[in-house]
């Protein structure tokens, strides 16, 4: 992880979320959005979330590993549960964490 | 900024439809607004988003400690909050980042997640259309998500002559927020020790994220897609897989909803 190789996110990152705000109010301005990218926006955050959330859970070392001697796919699991009915991100996280600190020690 | 868990937000926006907006409603049925100065704009835009960032300042502590805990180092820590100044988006390149992805897989996927952010820019140009360049420049650096909700609230309360200082409010008010609870996590994470596994909290997190997001099955089709085949392409080199796998997600959501669309206009027809 070198400065340089953060720096270039960094930067880059600002530039195209910048970008992405100009679009319309400074770059093109118009109203509307074309209508592939307007509809298909709405499936960004499942489709990134579950990318990046799900091999956390089956993978946690490199490996796909689906058993009972995974903490991380167990709290995660209890974490799911608890999103799915409470809808509540703090819950999720609090409850995710110390399902995690209790099976660290137990398994 | 923790956009995410707000996303449903998205279909709120008139877009394209403001102006009609506008019109439809004559400027006769508003005239109490219109008289609002400069300041009470200002301060009437910090007010409204005090709420939201009682809920948006534990979301900046978590990332300044998160980032802390991957490995980042408290300069570019904050750089994070400073230049890119939105929530998901840094949330996830840290992820990214703590994995070892190539730099320019990183800024492509803060692009894709950073890419609703066109909705808002297309929702706010009318407003700004008269606007100074400058104050273009300025209001559309501050366009996040909680930026935009209060915004366009204010501007669909009819003309409002000095709506762009409230949304000026509004939007430093956020930044000045993520700012300081970004400094607060930086400080706080140096000082957790790696056993807590605190790194575990982002994927909780963006789990947490997603549940709200699932309301329909093009919905479920993009992230099962998308979270199945990132498992599947997880050894590919720069975690491009990735950034494949949520390509594919987001095309099978828009398969599955034209899909539903045609049988709906099939029954629709049949009926």
């Amino acid at each position: 992880m070198t400065t340089a190789y953060l720096w270039t996110i960094i930067l880059g990152g600002m530039l195209v979320t910048y970008l992405s705000r100009l679009s319309f109010t400074v770059l093109f301005p118009s109203d509307r959005l074309p209508d592939v990218l307007q509809r298909g926006l709405r499936f960004v955050p499942p489709a990134i979330l579950a990318a990046i959330a799900l091999p956390e859970f089956i993978r946690p070392e490199g490996v796909v590993d689906i058993s009972l001697n995974n903490p991380y796919l167990i709290a995660g699991t209890i974490a799911t549960l608890v999103a799915w009915k409470t809808k509540n991100t703090w819950l999720t996280i609090l409850v995710g964490m110390l399902a995690l600190w209790v099976l660290t020690v137990i398994l | 900024m923790v956009a995410l868990a707000h996303h449903a937000g998205l279909h709120d926006p008139p877009l394209g439809s403001s102006i009609e907006h506008i019109i439809e409603k004559p400027i006769v049925t508003h005239p109490e607004p219109s008289s609002s100065s400069r300041t009470t704009e200002f301060i009437l835009g910090i007010r409204d988003q005090a709420p939201i960032l009682l809920g948006v300042a534990p979301f900046g502590i978590i990332f300044g400690a998160l980032t802390i805990a991957s490995g980042i180092p408290p300069l570019e820590a904050q750089a994070f909050s400073l230049f890119i100044f939105a929530g998901s988006a840094q949330f996830i390149a840290v992820g990214l980042i703590a994995e070892g992805t190539g730099a320019l897989i990183v800024v492509l996927t803060i692009f894709v997640v950073n890419l609703r952010h066109m909705l808002y820019s297309a929702s706010m140009a009318h407003h700004f259309k008269a606007l100074p360049l400058r104050w273009k420049l300025s209001l559309s650096w501050l366009l996040t998500d909680e930026a935009y909700a209060m915004a366009s609230t204010r501007y669909r309360q009819g003309p409002i002559k000095n709506a762009h200082w409230y949304t000026l409010g509004t939007g430093l008010a956020l930044w000045a927020t993520w700012q300081a609870s970004t400094a607060v996590g930086i400080m706080l994470g140096a000082g957790i020790p790696n056993s807590w596994n605190l790194a575990f909290a982002l994927p909780l997190t963006f789990l947490a994220l997603l549940a709200p997001t699932l309301t329909d099955r093009a919905s479920w089709a993009a992230a099962v897609t998308g979270g199945l085949l990132a498992v599947l392409f997880a050894t590919w080199p720069f975690k491009l897989g990735l950034f494949i796998a949520a390509l594919a997600g987001i095309a099978a959501g828009l398969i599955v909803e034209y899909r539903q669309g045609d049988a709906d206009k099939f029954i629709g027809e049949a009926s």
